[in-house]
């Protein structure tokens, strides 16, 4: 609702033709946002507050910008609690006060998002772009640190990544469409274990998806053991739950008359599942498998005891040490040559556009509802039901 | 939690009312469940292998060491006489939780009333999308980010912190040397937190019963008046659970930390200097490079963190039913 409004309460329109606004019938007209006295009220103390912050701070030894600012929000609390306070009474000012509250924090919550995302644009752009495919295909075997940036690459970590992701994805997918399934269809005492352990295991701190998988395949297998099938493994345990869960989630709303409706025309209970149930689910299940894979190229801590990480380009997942995109970030910007840092963050540039690509990817094929124009996602009618 | 009837027009579809009919099972149904059987029993299979293997190999650890681990803060992993305290990386995980969510708990139930209750349609869209986004993006950003840009911009306000309120041990900073800190790993940690926490406590809040809130604002309440004595108390325990899962993730939480975190072993009270540590920063750092005996230790970190999480998943589950957690 609007930002600094008393009148809590909804007046109705005044009958009649309303000739300054369109409004009609079906479009009621919008409410005003700023009443002239909120307005004033709210930028004569955002104004009164500044001119405060700036007169004290002529006596201060120094003026750091982020303290001034951070007084001057301090001191628009103040003036503009005081404000409200002496004109409309506690009840208005608590209300007031709150409503900016509440929008700080928010803008507290996205700022970073922004952040993050313009300083690795910032500082990675340009290394990807300086020597546009170099970067994206060559590898790290022979760049020493001093050499500039066209002599390394990224390549060896994409396919890496691609790979153990790609794998991972491959198990994931089917097992957890089953389980969403057994979970949505059935309701016993087992269903209901299988679920609890789903929702404990969400939260599960990616390192411990490292070890395990260490300790049950690297080791036995000795110094082989590297490789970017173990990889593949600890993504698909921290992807699995996750999956499940969401899964689950998007089968549970397909209504229940469906499945009614097919079971009473006498199709069995698999036909129902895999030809009514899922069809109709198709578009939250696939977003659900894009957002899941987002997740798990993000991953480093699974990754950094299975597939180990490496130089050189290691086509074949199942032995060696093989590269991870994140991975190859992390052991690149942590040194103290100034080139490696470069290349690390041009490393965090191209996770962050396959992140990006893959999540918006996933908001197109979730915002399709039936009768848009995405026609292949949405649920084939068969031609012959149709009612002409 | 509560029961209540389900409010008109909330996003949560009204339960289908189940029909007792059985419909015959065919064979291929039969053959149907058992594979869904088959495939949820992979689920439990990875949780029965992850705590045996784990536990396995922390045995020669708890038989060196036993109570030690856990009331000592020495750590030397190398050398003739090896010492495992894990109490050091113990109190410093959960300071950098308790900075987590300090930070991250206020900025998310305050995203998650706006997004609920003042934000207009469009804004509330662009708003979700953006606390998804965060769920999303990799942890080695914020790692990142932390180390990178927000350490030298929070350089001043840590700055004056140790100058004016040195009282409190706390910020208590005598070298004058700020970053690597616990304060800034805590603030990152927070931020990463905020998307589960927002939406937890969004889908709860969602559930307040509308026409209770309608009768607050046609009685002429404020909104405020509506959220306070309406919306908070009736999702209060919804809260809790959506802090107690922001809480695991915090305690778990690896690469944002290691990047951003100059490790010490012993307990390091001071938040705004180098040094601290945290058990997956600590296995991270050092599973690799040790020995077998020190390999088995850092185990048994692992198995009490995981533990832990598990525990407090499971209460949040206890405590908050069921919300919808889906990526969306």
């Amino acid at each position: 609702m609007t930002m600094l409004d008393t009148r809590q309460v909804q007046t109705p329109l005044p009958p009649g033709p309303d000739v300054v606004s369109r409004a009609t019938p079906d479009r009621p007209r919008r409410r005003r946002r700023w009443t002239p006295g909120a307005a004033w009220e709210f930028f004569g103390s955002v104004v009164a507050a500044g001119s405060i912050v700036l007169v004290a701070f002529q006596f201060a030894s120094s003026r750091p910008w982020d303290g001034m600012v951070a007084c001057w929000f301090l001191g628009f609390a103040v003036v503009y609690g005081v404000l409200t306070r002496l004109l409309h009474g506690v009840r208005i000012a608590k209300d007031r006060l709150a409503t900016v509250g509440i929008i700080m924090g928010a803008a507290v919550a996205l700022f970073p998002l922004v952040e993050i995302i313009v300083s690795v644009v910032v500082q990675g752009a340009p290394v990807v772009f300086s020597h546009f495919p170099a970067f994206l295909i060559h590898d790290m075997s022979t760049a020493a640190p001093s050499d500039p940036v066209w002599k390394g690459g990224m390549g060896h970590a994409i396919v890496g990544t691609f790979e153990q992701v790609g794998l991972a994805t491959l198990y994931t997918v089917p097992i957890s469409l089953l389980t969403a399934i057994f979970l949505s269809e059935t309701s016993n005492a087992f269903s209901r274990l299988v679920r609890t352990i789903v929702d404990c295991m969400m939260g599960t701190p990616s390192i411990i998806a490292g070890i395990f998988v260490y300790l049950f395949w690297v080791e036995p297998k000795g110094s082989a053991g590297f490789s970017g099938f173990a990889a593949s493994i600890a993504l698909a345990i921290l992807m699995l739950p996750i999956m499940i869960r969401t899964a689950e989630e998007v089968l549970r709303v397909v209504p229940g008359s469906l499945r009614e409706a097919a079971l009473a025309l006498g199709s069995p209970r698999w036909r129902v599942s895999l030809r009514v149930v899922l069809p109709t689910a198709r578009s939250g299940l696939l977003t659900a498998v894009i957002l899941g894979v987002a997740l798990a190229v993000g991953e480093t801590a699974p990754v950094l005891f299975t597939a180990h990480g490496s130089p050189r380009y290691n086509f074949n997942p199942f032995s060696g040490p093989q590269a991870d995109l994140p991975l190859q970030v992390f052991q690149t910007i942590l040194s103290p040559n100034a080139n490696q840092v470069r290349d690390g963050w041009g490393g965090a540039f191209i996770l962050v556009s396959i992140v990006l690509a893959l999540f918006v990817a996933a908001r197109l094929v979730g915002s399709s509802r039936p009768g848009s124009r995405r026609r292949w996602l949405r649920r084939q009618t068969p031609k012959e039901v149709v009612p002409s | 939690m509560t029961v209540m009837t389900a409010p008109a027009g909330s996003r949560r579809p009204a339960e289908d009312v189940a029909i007792p009919l059985k419909p015959s099972r065919t064979r291929a149904d039969t053959v149907f469940l058992g594979t869904l059987l088959v495939a949820s029993c992979i689920v439990l299979l990875a949780i029965v292998a992850i705590l045996y293997f784990l536990a396995e190999s922390s045995v020669p650890a708890l038989r060196y060491a036993g109570l030690h681990l856990i009331t000592s803060e020495h750590w030397a992993q190398t050398g003739t006489h090896q010492q495992f305290g894990l109490l050091g990386v113990l109190v410093g995980g959960v300071m950098i939780a308790a900075i987590a969510l300090i930070v991250g708990v206020p900025v998310s139930l305050s995203t998650a009333l706006l997004i609920n209750e003042y934000a207009p349609r469009r804004a509330k869209r662009w708003m979700t999308s953006g606390v998804d986004l965060l769920a999303v993006l990799p942890s080695l950003l914020y790692g990142l980010w932390g180390l990178k840009v927000l350490g030298q911009q929070i350089y001043g306000f840590t700055r004056w912190l140790s100058v004016h309120a040195s009282f409190i041990p706390l910020f208590r900073e005598r070298d004058a040397t700020y970053g690597n800190s616990i304060f800034i790993c805590g603030i990152v940690v927070g931020i990463m937190i905020i998307p589960i926490v927002t939406s937890v406590s969004r889908e709860v809040m969602a559930q307040a019963p509308r026409d209770a809130c309608e009768a607050a604002l046609a009685l002429g309440g404020t909104k405020w008046g509506m959220v306070t004595d309406v919306i908070l108390p009736f999702s209060r325990n919804g809260i809790l659970g959506a802090v107690l899962l922001g809480l695991g993730r915090a305690l778990g939480e690896t690469i944002a930390v290691l990047l951003i975190l100059s490790q010490t072993n012993v307990i390091h009270l001071n938040i705004l200097g180098p040094g601290g540590g945290q058990i997956p920063a600590l296995i991270a750092n050092n599973f690799e490079s040790v020995n077998a005996l020190a390999k088995s230790a850092l185990t048994v970190s692992g198995l009490l963190l995981f533990v832990t999480i598990l525990a407090i998943n499971f209460t949040a589950r206890r405590v908050v039913g069921r919300p919808r957690m889906a990526l969306q």
